[in-house]
């Protein structure tokens, strides 16, 4: 879906690090924390600045599933995911819960580990168009699935339009929940749920927001229902 | 967490034979079916749970919600409890199995966890959940440190002296008021249990939940073709409106002809160690004119064994003016 709808620059998306797919982005010079941190691991501690950013250039996703497979510890099984229509290759340890896999194995952060026991969303993706909790399910038992995340349901310049209205409504303050809301409030658009605000509060109660941006993520919902 | 080896097993067969390999179907089991996960997995991570090897039966044909041949509803042990709230003939037929689902967990919860896992829900005791503290439920001998301890959510009903750990499901709740049966494939083959024998109070044995043994896996329930006529409903109270376990709930099933009650099931949760089913409440009821008098008479009865722990005591009036609000709502609209 296209929106008309776009943050005026980077720094108004409601989740930087979505930006982190190094498939997917082009080297910019403008380098984020995670980006910074995960590089110098890569790169190793004595690297300075600019082969850090040399390094991020070449970091393509087979090099990161190598690195994955040569980490596997012993128990590790083969697993293919396929998250936001692309096909994944991995040895897991069966412990890696989804939300993991998603974080640590194919480096899409922008799924959150909040209370990683099911009681606050943060987590929240797709498994096959339902919303659930990334970390209460194990990435083993989902080769047969279609697994969407926050990066799978928009990017910078073609914003989904539950992002382009959070974006709009201001409907986060720090920003944590924000994936995981907004990955519940599009499953919402197709949830048998009522038209009043006490409705979407209903559907929305299983994503905690700590800052207190719910009036204005109820609004986010809201206007994108009623364009529907 | 600890290791553990995944399995996905292709037929109820193939389950039934891996399960049936583990020493106990009770806690600390060491072999685990999974199917949502939002309990063991959960309890995993705590070490509460600590399988070494964890069967993954999602791809069994279990999800299915059809009629049962004799009339009723058959539910698969994996249909999700989203799927079971939101199907039509239970809207219809068991609205009091859809309010108590839709009062339960978050909607991503209820889209993962089944209708066989949520009848297996562990308790949400704080100790049993926490292995620094003495749990006769999780280590047998060690003690309660509930009794004494924290115990405001937990059970005034069905308790003993080494457990009061509460049954947090609102599902189970709906399910015993309505008489449901579970079809178990085991070992020996298959059998149907209803609901009401399933489960065991903890007595001195708080460990063992229920009657399943190694190698049983449950893969359906099945519900009682309706009375025509039945009003039934749920109602859940609890700390906040959304989110949370019961403080107290009552799950009514009930007939009435004019202001005759003819028949009554009543259930409650939050409140037993098991899902609590309330002959005594039912027998004041059935015969009797609905007013509210018949319903306290009936609330009264409902919990005149109760058994508060140090901070539970609310919980004896709350869960009567649960059960009297509950009967004076499903039968208004009767």
């Amino acid at each position: 879906m296209a929106t008309d709808r776009k943050p005026t620059s980077a720094n108004d998306l409601p989740e930087q690090e979505q930006n982190d797919t190094p498939s997917q982005q082009p080297l910019s010079p403008r380098v984020s924390r995670r980006f910074f941190l995960s590089s110098l691991g890569a790169a190793g501690l004595a690297a300075t600045a600019s082969p850090v950013l040399a390094a991020t250039a070449t970091l393509e996703p087979a090099v990161m599933e190598q690195e994955s497979e040569a980490a596997a510890p012993a128990g590790a099984i083969p697993v293919t995911l396929k998250v936001n229509g692309k096909s994944y290759p991995l040895r897991l340890d069966p412990r890696t819960t989804l939300l993991d896999c998603l974080r640590e194995n194919l480096n899409l952060p922008g799924t959150k580990k909040g209370c990683d026991h099911g009681q606050c969303g943060a987590c929240t993706v797709h498994v096959n168009g339902q919303r659930v909790n990334s970390c209460l399910t194990f990435a083993v038992m989902h080769s047969a699935d279609e697994i969407t995340t926050i990066e799978g349901i928009g990017q910078p310049g073609h914003l989904h339009p539950m992002q382009a209205a959070f974006v709009e409504h201001d409907g986060y303050q720090c920003g944590y929940c924000t994936s995981g809301q907004i990955m519940s409030a599009v499953a919402v658009l197709s949830e048998p749920v009522g038209p009043s605000d006490d409705d979407v509060k209903q559907a929305m109660y299983g994503n905690i927001c700590r800052c207190g941006a719910y009036p204005n993520i109820i609004a986010a919902v809201q206007t994108v229902r009623r364009q529907a | 967490m600890q290791t553990f080896q995944y399995q996905q097993s292709i037929t109820v067969d193939q389950a039934v034979q891996a399960g049936a390999r583990s020493k106990t179907a009770q806690q600390f089991a060491d072999v685990r079916f999974i199917a949502g996960g939002t309990t063991l997995v959960d309890l995993m991570k705590l070490d509460v749970e600590r399988p070494n090897q964890v069967v993954d039966i999602n791809t069994l044909p279990l999800a299915k919600i059809e009629p049962a041949p004799g009339g009723g509803l058959v539910i698969g042990a994996l249909a999700r409890n989203s799927a079971v709230a939101h199907h039509p003939v239970v809207q219809r037929d068991y609205a009091v199995l859809s309010e108590a689902l839709l009062s339960g967990a978050s909607p991503q919860l209820r889209n993962m966890a089944t209708t066989a896992g949520n009848l297996l829900q562990r308790t949400r005791c704080p100790y049993f959940r926490d292995t620094a503290h003495a749990c006769n439920k999780r280590e047998p001998g060690t003690g309660c440190s509930a009794i004494g301890g924290h115990n405001r959510m937990l059970a005034i009903l069905g308790t003993s002296k080494d457990c009061i750990a509460s049954n947090p499901s609102d599902q189970n709740v709906a399910l015993t008021a309505l008489e449901a049966t579970i079809q178990v494939q085991g070992t020996k083959g298959g059998r149907s249990i209803p609901i009401q024998d399933f489960y065991l109070k903890p007595g001195s044995t708080p460990n063992r939940e229920n009657i399943l043994e190694p190698g049983d896996l449950i893969v359906s329930v099945t519900l009682p073709a309706p009375v025509p006529g039945t009003q039934s409903h749920y109602l859940k109270l609890r700390d906040r409106a959304a989110y949370e376990f019961a403080l107290a709930s009552a799950a009514i099933v009930i007939k009435t002809n004019g202001s005759r009650i003819e028949r009554a099931r009543v259930a409650l949760g939050g409140v037993g160690t098991v899902p609590w089913r309330s002959r005594e409440a039912e027998h004041v009821l059935e015969g009797q004119t609905a007013n509210a008098a018949t319903f306290r008479r009936a609330a009264d009865a409902a919990l005149k064994d109760a058994q508060p722990a140090s901070e539970n005591g609310f919980k004896v009036e709350l869960a009567k003016r649960c059960i009297v609000r509950t009967l004076t709502g499903s039968t208004q609209s009767a």
